[in-house]
């Protein structure tokens, strides 16, 4: 009598289980083929390599695709170094229980779950005005530094932790230094850890709207230094989307090249994690 | 108790003492592992420290090269002596003092490079930075142990491929190729099948008879430690904390020893 009633509600079990992943795959499907279908018509080497013309009716995204890079270069340049180095002192030089570990972790989990639009804000007080920096993709890269940081530190703190206590043994029973150790054994091992956190952090930079409309600006035209304002790709999907009658068909382009762009980060990250993928049994 | 220490003493007049160790105590945070250890390493020979799990035999090797330092919470205070140097003074180099005295664990943990690399980046460390001189060292070593003739001809590959015989005795080679003066080894067979332990047993008498090393080992294998050691010491949990009991030539330890919990302990009818 058991069996068959197990044997129903397994199967229940796992065709839930089955639906889920697949709505999921569905809906991210659905998404990617409408903005193909309606961008694809549109995407042509001059539409990367022109200005935008009739507030982006027309015309290219040359200058949104610059000031998108160069807010992203920005963003990982300040980001990288501050976030790897603070990784390293939370696993390696802080205490498990030791209050400033605990005060640091705590606050940049917090800080993770910040709103954009508050890092955005904060940018502005801070960065454009009482720093100086203005309207411009030096604001815009610092702010999104400072959103993607707690990513980035947890990600790699976590990928140094997992490495056994057992390695940093053997390494120091062979008198080798703990700077040595730190960065021939240790920062490899992590470094599948540091690009998942690198993946997730520029996602969620190159896609931020709310945090650089208040730093890096509107201004569609070729920044010609970081102190220029420039325009990123999802403020102009945004204002082509929203602002602009007719632009919709540019803003399925852009949409489509600020998601290939996603991707191809993502295989690239993913295959630089395999390849320094050693296993610590 | 008192007899037994007294004992050690009388037996250090006897042998050539390398270390000398004197109310060693250890704890991890609150925890005693071992306490008031006082014991004499001798010289160009063998010791076997065997026992019960838990009775600090693994934490008492930790202390003797400092690896102790970077056990979170771990507290030592005692003294112990190699020659006339203090190793527990903060003034010790532990990078110099880990070259003179290697360890070996039970776990073989070879570094995720090539098998070559395994042995040349700590003599890279070391400060010996001729390739040509490193390359003869990893020769020497990997024939020194065994290896040289299965390896040979992929220096290059991954050392994790190596099969766990293999990995252990790659991770003795790369400990010899620092020239060290003691080898303490914890376990260093008990990971490994019936045949890859057999070899690294010979090996271990080997290197005890052509370099006359000073060797530590922690073993559970009552019977490893008869057929390889010189001297044998017993340790216990007394009380909750790990203490030695009985510190002896091997032959005796093994034949006729002093104390009622060895010869329990040896008949296997204890711990």
């Amino acid at each position: 009598m058991i069996f068959p009633k197990q044997h129903g509600v397994d199967r229940v079990i796992s065709v839930l289980f089955w639906i889920v992943p697949l709505l999921i795959t569905a809906i991210f499907i659905w998404i990617l083929s409408d903005i193909v279908r309606g961008g694809i018509g549109q995407l042509n080497w001059a539409f990367l390599t022109t200005a935008p013309l009739d507030t982006g009716r027309e015309g290219g995204i040359a200058p949104i695709l610059v000031s998108t890079l160069l807010i992203l270069a920005v963003c990982l340049a300040v980001s990288l170094p501050i976030g790897i180095g603070t990784a390293i002192l939370l696993a390696e030089f802080t205490p498990k229980q030791n209050w400033f570990g605990l005060t640091v972790r705590r606050s940049l989990d917090v800080l993770a779950g910040v709103p954009s639009i508050v890092f955005g804000l904060f940018g502005n007080a801070f960065f454009a005005q009482t720093l100086g920096l203005g309207f411009s993709i030096l604001s815009g890269g610092l702010t999104l530094a400072c959103m993607v940081l707690p990513i980035l530190i947890r990600s790699t703190e976590a990928g140094l932790s997992a490495v056994p206590l057992e390695y940093r043994l053997s390494s120091a029973s062979l008198g080798i230094s703990r700077t040595s150790t730190l960065w021939h054994l240790l920062l490899p091992a992590a470094t599948p850890g540091l690009l998942v956190g690198l993946v997730l952090g520029i996602g969620r930079a190159i896609a931020e709207t709310a945090a650089l409309i208040f730093t890096s600006g509107y201004v569609d035209r070729m920044p010609t230094s970081l102190l220029d304002s420039g325009r990123s790709l999802s403020i102009h999907i945004f204002d082509l989307s929203m602002n602009v009658t007719g632009g919709d068909a540019n803003a399925y382009a852009s949409a489509l090249i600020l998601i290939s762009i996603l991707l191809m980060i993502n295989a690239i990250a993913t295959w630089l994690a395999n390849k320094y993928n050693c296993s610590y049994d | 108790m008192t007899k037994s220490i007294e004992n050690f003493h009388n037996k250090v007049a006897e042998i050539q003492p390398l270390i000398q160790i004197q109310q060693l105590s250890l704890r991890y945070q609150q925890k005693l592992a071992f306490q008031d250890i006082t014991l004499s390493i001798p010289q160009n020979s063998i010791t076997a420290i065997v026992g019960p799990s838990g009775c600090g035999k693994s934490s008492f090797l930790l202390c003797l090269n400092r690896l102790s330092d970077l056990i979170p919470g771990c507290t030592v205070s005692g003294q112990i002596r190699l020659g006339t140097l203090d190793l527990l003074s903060h003034k010790i180099d532990t990078t110099v003092l880990r070259r003179r005295i290697g360890t070996i664990f039970q776990k073989p943990h070879p570094f995720p490079m090539s098998i070559k690399k395994n042995i040349t980046f700590p003599l890279q460390e070391h400060g010996i930075n001729n390739a040509r001189q490193r390359d003869r060292i990893v020769e020497k070593v990997l024939q020194d142990v065994g290896l040289w003739s299965e390896v040979k001809d992929r220096l290059q590959e991954s050392a994790l491929n190596l099969s766990g015989g293999q990995k252990q005795r790659l991770c003795i080679a790369r400990t010899l190729a620092l020239q060290p003066e003691i080898l303490l080894m914890d376990e260093p067979c008990s990971a490994l099948d019936p045949i890859a332990s057999g070899i690294v047993e010979d090996l271990i008498v080997r290197l005890r008879q052509k370099y006359n090393y000073t060797i530590v080992i922690v073993t559970h294998n009552l019977a490893q430690a008869k057929r390889i050691a010189d001297y044998a010491v017993l340790f216990w949990v007394d009380g909750n904390c790990g203490r030695p009991i009985e510190f002896a030539p091997a032959k005796q330890f093994f034949n006729c020893p002093e104390h009622l919990i060895t010869k329990a302990y040896i008949n296997g009818s204890k711990g």
